[in-house]
């Protein structure tokens, strides 16, 4: 059963993904692509329904409604991952973000108080 | 320290000047006081990162005589862990910087012991173990995730270290800068065993006692977090 292979390996392509990659300009210039290419064939399976079994009958499946089960739910995890990702992303820089709020203060009330007691010496000396 | 509060017992001579405790703080305000007074009557500087404490953990470190960084909001041990670092190991003076935990489950003779086998051995990282001798008696659920840690750890860094999530450390200024923590959370204590492994300089394991109070036991690492920590460490 072609299709089999095919679903294995989309599964184990989406794990690598979530693992190894970083995001880069050409990641999401592939993922827009994805989204076109998704969006042109969902008119082409609205506009001729017949095509859908037949490719479902190509790669080993008995109906067209199937076969759009499957990719919908590989469509689905690719979309978990991706936002996954994001998430982890926005945290880290929300991290950095506070980390620099804080080290900011320190430093200004380190600079003030060091300020505060040069000038408090300054009568004595 | 020019920040020391006036309740701060007033500088003795035999403290030492070049070391930086650094102190992750969320929640301990009822032990914090303790744990920090114990410090500064050995050390000059105390400095606690309080990652957005809803008690008044913050207030009390203050009145103790840390010196008290406040993250905006809490971010987990890790990102405050990182935060410490960032600002001790610029401070002038500073030579060494001391990891501790809040929760007052290291002993402050272990981190003196520690300090002087840095100088003494011009090792740039000291390591403490509770399992290089017997003293700890941590339970036997604590003690299969802290060995998985250690394995898991182990196997990605190269080191051969005994204990792997052990809060106590000592780090040489050219160590702290190798450190830049990316795990917000429990997965920091493997991924700062990396960066230091991946520093290349050289290192020692110094056996410590840690103290499972029935407080400490309360906050501790549950078996099911492990897997988070594992999680963690595998996607970025």
């Amino acid at each position: 059963m072609w299709f089999q292979i095919i679903l294995i390996v989309a599964l184990a392509g989406i794990a690598v993904y979530l693992v190894r990659s970083t995001p880069s300009p050409r990641h999401l210039a592939i993922r827009r692509l994805l989204v076109l290419l998704a969006l042109a064939a969902g008119v082409v399976a609205v506009l001729w329904p017949g095509l859908l079994s037949w490719l479902a009958a190509l790669v080993g499946i008995g109906r067209g409604a199937d076969l759009l089960f499957y990719l919908a739910i590989v469509a689905g995890l690719i979309y978990v991952v991706n936002e996954y990702k994001r998430s982890v992303q926005l945290t880290r820089a929300n991290t950095q973000l506070a980390r620099e709020i804080a080290l900011t203060e320190a430093r200004l009330t380190d600079r003030i108080t060091e300020l505060e007691e040069r000038l408090a010496a300054k009568p004595s000396a | 320290m020019a920040d020391a509060s006036p309740t701060a017992p007033a500088a003795r001579s035999d403290r030492r000047p070049e070391a930086a405790i650094v102190i992750p703080l969320y929640n301990e305000a009822t032990v914090i006081g303790g744990v920090i007074s114990e410090l500064l009557q050995h050390f000059e500087r105390v400095i606690c990162v309080d990652d957005g404490s809803t008690d008044d953990s913050a207030e009390v470190a203050e009145a103790a005589g840390a010196r008290v960084i406040r993250h905006p909001h809490n971010l987990g041990q890790g990102a405050a862990l990182q935060t410490g670092i960032a600002y001790a190991r610029v401070q002038p003076g500073v030579r060494y910087l001391v990891t501790f935990d809040a929760d007052g489950q290291h002993r402050v003779v272990d981190a003196l012991a520690m300090l002087d086998l840095a100088e003494h051995e011009q090792a740039a990282i000291i390591f403490g173990s509770r399992f290089l001798d017997d003293r700890t008696k941590p339970g036997l659920a604590k003690k299969i995730v802290l060995k998985t840690a250690v394995a898991v750890t182990n196997l990605t860094t190269g080191l051969t270290l005994t204990d792997a999530h052990n809060g106590l450390r000592v780090l040489r200024v050219d160590a702290a800068h190798a450190v830049n923590l990316k795990q917000d959370r429990m997965a920091h204590a493997s991924e700062i065993v990396v960066q230091l492994g991946k520093s290349g300089l050289p290192w020692r394991e110094f056996p410590v006692e840690v103290l499972y109070t029935d407080y400490s036991k309360a906050k501790g690492q549950s078996l099911l977090n492990s897997i988070n920590i594992l999680v963690d460490l595998v996607i970025n």
